[in-house]
């Protein structure tokens, strides 16, 4: 295979380029900041480019493998290696991270080095949970992506950025924390291994994989997240930058769904098999439910956050149907999504920097004033209804496809979307864009400018391309999640 | 691939390449460059599909994928073509009809700063219907449906400053939705008892599973084919706007009526039927989706008929009158004459394009005012525009020797012979309404191109009524929304007082006229090979114990013996008597219709309230989900989860707290009595133990 550690270059890459960036100090060399940012964010995705291009689709385990020890007296290693599905999101955190930076050159103006230093970091650390076989490495990575998130919503956010970042932090934390217990536990009973692939072999009674399953859930839940521990997201979304949204909505949501697909399911698969139904109904609480409550939003970006909510309730929907389209719909709604509510914020953002403001209330008529936004908003608007031909329909159409095998009904709260994803968004777009122009700040508003428009566009290809073509996204896919049906499928409870 | 094969690829490519030019550069090229690209691609597009249209009527059928759009597990979907009679058929009709609409837009859009967008539109429009007839499966087909339905949103609100024209265009891609969602499950279905999305491996399979039964709710079983048929048609309902998923239809008439022509009338709309006749291999296997299908459209055709006679603004009679149309298309789906229904299809697209597109060379010479209360004896200004309404007309009154009278004629015969459930309820609405399609159809041609000259006569009663009604709807949308009354009140009186002398359109609106015509005439004689000649071939499917076809085929004598056998008839007078009522009320006595209205005021405020649909779906689902969602939102998220549990806990949490902080009080006494306490209760425990 490959001469260098790939994954531990996507990992430090970027974080070795967020200390450097700290290292420019204040504001005055603020454009030497962002020039580093750059070049780190460019050679963190990069790198990222022969994983998959010499992934191989075709053989099962994991890929990449590095493994060196970390702390030895408790047999903690520094265990890396990616399969399909952990491959397309590390694809998706390092492309984000470039587009952010980007769409942070004119915007952020004040403390930049930091600003863009915790965004590299936190890209360098997310790629890390990505990758991560040993369950100690994975815990703290995925802990300790809390911090610069914290960070950027608490000093660049809005008003209420103080109460919205402690709710986020204390929220994410709290559920987590469970879940170290958990990890603990398995480690003692593999025989003092934190190696995840142990886990996954290790015999477990029912009742205790059900308590182990429960502190799983109660940290990923909380990160996807599902209802109804949901409503850190709409606060952490209003009050935090545009750039904090992009990536806590495209990339930091999936850690939850990822953290089911590689701890919950495999390690405890009679009790996720067990608890399904009541996953299942809570995703559709959100599908449903969630689609409602979007409906009557007057914040756009509230409106954004409860539609993510409810678009990511096709994810736990997809994985806890246990078939292939369901967990292959649920995989790939995850990198959809990553596209889509990206640009959805940053769509609102590229408002928000003109006007000042995030209330539909606000706007009317943008679109006479700003038809190249126009047009590119109304791809993203139509991709979050899920329209064919966008990515926003790959993902939806296999889940559905995949719940209506296990139950009529399933499919049917899910299809609901169809209805309630097109009245909240396209009734968002005719209030905002839609219309004579409003007033005088809509009057004086100026089409999007070549940063923009390249990350929009960046985005706008990529829900294209995945849209008519989602085979290259979907086949490298396959083998990974053959592999984790397959495991869910043999019971782990102790032969009596 | 073969040299058809490329073609078949060229058919629908030439139109996207036309659309993404305009659409990506149409500002940068200028107008002339604009119109001339994509016009030329649809010139290729129709030669393609003239050329495959040949080859397919040789016999030539193809099946074949194009791409391999996703597998996921054992499923592989495909993007790919099925080019047989009933694909090519659809192409021919689409391309050409679009090919019409792209020439007469350079006239009706000349003044329109939205030029070239509107281009790219009605290209992209064109491919995306492309690629839902030539589909050989039911992703791409969905591909196709939920395209049209976009591209029919976006112009829909293509003035998307006009409050009222994003109001149609939000109902009309919610109501299509409500449609596809149907339509969805039912193509999941598909999926689940077939294991394919191919319409050939699942139609060979459809026998197999015709015994299936399926239980949706616990102990209620119902037959596969039958769910899987009716959400199938759900999807259809939407597309097609049948009753009650029609009321976004009408409303669609705020966009520019080029595409109201194209899309709301030739082709889009269509889509629905062709989609049923599409599926006839799985519908025939279910009297009650047929059943089902058949009253759907029987409602329709006959109730928004009705509407249809009382409506004032040119385009909405047009509007109402498609509604009809399609319920007929649906009606004879229903009783399983295909072929009958893809022929009303074929002739309707031209008659209804015709009607549509006159109706627009009307506006274009009043000034946009699209109240016929304000025009009348147009006949003598624009001759040529006359006459081809008139055809329209004639045809769409199923009046010999046009094109409607063969096929809607055909439809009447087929329901008569119908054996479904639901036959006779059919066949007399339908009889029925054929008396009212004469009626509105010259009530609209008497109203607006005959009698007094209106435009010119301020005084007219017709006219002040039209004038007053402008004016309560004006102050209405003020209070719904006065964000934008003023611009809408000086647009309603810009037009209030044109008096210029109407003329003919310029040559590129009347020469897409005069050729729609043509086959507005004569499409019907082709009757014979279409309906009753093996035409489809293996495109369509007719269970052996629906005979209404086959037995109408034997009495088939030829045109010329169908129009005498029609003097015979209860359909032919009927349409006769209506146009004479039309006659009689707006030529003959051309008051009377006011002294009617006042009299009949109940039936007439059913009619104009359009059955109060719309405004229980305002009151119902919109207004029903807006506050559900506003008490969902503030009543669980905000009372419930975020003040009871999570700032709850955080304050429990301060209250332990609090409480807990008492206990470490700083005084000896209080921990020397907490001690000697415990060390009590433990000696007290020990001994009792």
């Amino acid at each position: 295979m490959h001469e260098l550690p790939l994954l531990s270059l996507a990992i430090w890459a970027p974080i070795i380029a967020g200390v450097a960036v700290l290292f420019t100090g204040g504001d005055r060399n603020a454009q030497a900041a962002r020039v580093i940012a750059l070049i780190g964010a460019v050679i963190g995705f990069l790198v990222t480019i022969p994983l998959y291009t010499s992934f191989d689709a075709q053989s099962g385990g994991f890929q990449f493998v590095h493994r060196v020890p970390w702390i030895e007296s408790f047999n903690v290693w520094y265990h890396l290696g990616i399969d399909g599905i952990s491959l397309l999101l590390i694809l998706l955190n390092s492309l984000t991270t470039v587009l952010v930076v980007i769409a942070g050159w004119q915007v952020i103006q004040q403390r930049v080095a930091q600003y863009m230093a915790a965004f590299l970091i936190l890209s360098g650390l997310m790629n890390g949970v990505f990758s991560a076989l040993d369950a100690m490495l994975f815990y703290v990575f995925f802990e300790s992506t809390l911090i610069p998130m914290f960070i950027i919503i608490g000093v660049w956010g809005g008003p209420n950025r103080v109460y919205a970042a402690t709710k986020f932090f204390l929220y994410t934390l709290l559920g987590s924390l469970l879940s170290l217990v958990a990890l603990i536990y398995l480690y003692n009973v593999a025989g003092g291994s934190f190696v995840l692939v142990d886990f996954y072999e290790v015999p477990l009674p029912l009742s205790l994989q059900v308590i182990v399953f429960i502190a799983f859930f109660m940290a990923f839940a909380v990160k996807v997240p599902m209802w109804p521990v949901h409503t850190w997201l709409p606060d952490a979304h209003v009050e935090a930058p545009t750039g904090g949204s992009v990536v806590l909505a495209a990339i930091m949501l999936k850690l939850g769904g990822y953290g089911f697909l590689r701890l919950s399911l495999p390690i405890v698969p009679d009790a996720s098999l067990y608890l399904a139904p009541v996953v299942i109904g809570l995703s559709l609480i959100a599908v449903v439910y969630i689609g409602l409550v979007a409906l009557v939003q007057t914040d756009m970006k509230k409106l954004i956050a409860y539609s993510s909510i409810s678009h990511m309730g096709f994810v736990t929907l997809g994985i806890f149907i246990f078939n292939t389209q369901g967990v292959e719909g649920a995989v790939l709604q995850m990198i959809s999504h990553g596209f889509i509510s990206a640009a959805m914020f940053l769509c609102v953002g590229v408002l928000y920097d003109r006007m000042h403001s995030r209330q539909i209330a606000d706007y009317g008529g943008v679109a006479n004033k700003m038809p190249v936004f126009a047009a590119l908003f109304m791809l993203f608007a139509m991709a979050n209804a899920g329209l064919p031909g966008t990515s926003g329909f790959v993902g939806e159409f296999l889940v559905i496809l995949g719940a209506m095998k296990v139950n009529f009904w399933y499919a049917f709260a899910a299809a609901i979307t169809l209805i309630f994803g097109a009245a909240y968004t396209l009734w968002m777009y005719k209030r905002v864009m839609f219309g004579a122009v409003a007033n005088h700040h809509v009057a004086e508003l100026q089409d999007i400018n070549a940063h923009e428009c390249l990350v929009l566009g960046v985005l706008a290809a990529l829900v294209l391309v995945m849209g008519v073509w989602p085979q290259p996204f979907a086949e490298v896919l396959h083998v990974s999640v053959n592999e984790l049906l397959a495991h869910v499928s043999l019971s782990k409870l102790p032969l009596q | 691939m073969t040299a058809m094969q490329k073609l078949y690829l060229l058919v629908p490519l030439a139109p996207l390449a036309g659309a993404i030019i305009a659409g990506l550069f149409g500002k940068a090229i200028g107008r002339r460059a604009t119109h001339t690209l994509t016009i030329l691609g649809m010139v290729v597009c129709l030669a393609a599909s003239f050329l495959v249209y040949r080859d397919v009527m040789g016999g030539n059928i193809f099946n074949g994928p194009v791409y391999t759009w996703l597998v996921s597990g054992n499923i592989r979907f495909e993007i790919g073509f099925l080019i047989d009679p009933l694909s090519a058929t659809m192409m021919m009709v689409v391309s050409f009809v679009s090919l019409m609409v792209h020439i007469y837009t350079i006239g009706y859009m000349a003044d329109d700063p939205g030029y070239q967008r509107f281009f790219s539109y009605i290209s992209l429009f064109t491919f995306s219907m492309l690629m839902l007839v030539m589909s050989n499966n039911f992703l791409q087909l969905f591909f196709g449906w939920e395209a049209v339905g976009l591209v029919s949103y976006l112009l829909i609100g293509f003035w998307y400053t006009r409050p009222t024209a994003i109001y149609a265009n939000l109902k009309a891609f919610l109501v299509n939705r409500v449609g596809d969602f149907g339509f969805l499950l039912g193509i999941a279905l598909v999926l689940m008892y077939f294991g394919t999305l191919d319409y050939a491996a699942v139609f060979a399979g459809a026998g197999r599973l015709a015994g299936n039964s399926i239980e949706l709710f616990p102990g209620v079983s119902w037959s596969l084919m039958t769910v899987i048929c009716i959400l199938l048609f759900i999807g259809a309902m939407g597309k097609s706007a049948q009753f009650p998923l029609h009321v976004w239809l009408p409303d669609s008439m705020e966009g520019p009526t080029p595409i109201s022509a194209l899309i709301h009338a030739a082709t889009m709309v269509t889509a629905g039927i062709f989609m049923v006749a599409r599926m006839s291999p799985l519908f025939e296997l279910s009297e009650t989706a047929l059943s089902f299908v058949l009253i759907i459209g029987a409602i329709t055709a006959f109730f928004m008929a009705l509407i249809a006679t009382v409506q004032y603004d040119i385009k909405r009679v047009v509007a109402y009158s498609t509604l009809s149309q399609l319920g007929y298309m649906t009606m004879a789906l229903g009783a399983s004459a295909y072929s009958a229904a893809i022929f009303h299809l074929f002739t309707h697209a031209f008659f209804k394009a015709v009607l549509f597109l006159g109706a627009g060379s009307v506006i274009i010479a009043m000034h946009h005012q699209q109240d016929m209360r304000k025009m009348g004896g147009l006949a003598k200004y624009m001759p040529i525009t006359y006459m081809t309404v008139l055809i329209g007309a004639l045809a769409n009154a199923g009046l010999p020797p046009f094109a409607g009278f063969f096929s809607k004629e055909t439809i009447v015969e087929a329901l008569h012979h119908a054996t479904v459930p639901g036959a006779g309820f059919a066949y007399a609405l339908a009889v029925a309404g054929v008396f009212v399609g004469g009626f509105y159809s010259f009530r609209l041609v008497f109203y607006a191109f005959h009698g007094k000259e209106r435009f010119a006569d301020p005084h007219h009663p017709d006219v002040i009524a039209a004038d007053a009604e402008a004016a309560a709807i004006a102050a209405a949308a003020a209070h719904d929304d006065h964000k934008h009354d003023k611009h809408e009140n000086e647009h309603a009186h810009d037009h209030g007082h044109d008096s210029h002398a109407p003329h003919e359109s310029p040559a590129v609106v009347w020469v897409p006229l005069v050729l729609l015509a043509i086959p507005s005439v004569c499409a019907g004689w082709f009757i014979g090979t279409f309906v009753y000649g093996n035409y489809f071939g293996s495109s369509i499917t007719v269970h052996p114990a629906h005979t209404a076809m086959a037995s109408m085929a034997q009495g088939f004598h030829g045109v010329i013996g169908m129009m005498t056998h029609a003097l015979g008839t209860l359909p032919f007078w009927l349409a006769v008597a209506g146009a004479g009522t039309a006659w009689y009320l707006y030529i003959v006595r051309p008051e009377l219709p006011a002294v009617l209205r006042r009299k009949w005021g109940v039936v007439v405020t059913i009619l104009m309230e359009k059955y109060g649909l719309d405004r229980f779906n305002d009151w119902f689902f919109a207004g029903g989900a807006r506050a559900l969602g506003t008490g969902l939102w503030k009543g669980g998220d905000i009372a419930v989860i975020d003040n009871v549990m999570v700032n709850g806990s955080a304050r429990l949490v301060g209250w332990v707290a609090g409480v807990v902080r008492r206990v470490q009080s700083g005084y000896i006494y209080h921990y020397a009595f907490a001690m000697i306490f415990g060390v009590l209760t433990l000696l007290t425990w020990a001994l009792i133990r």
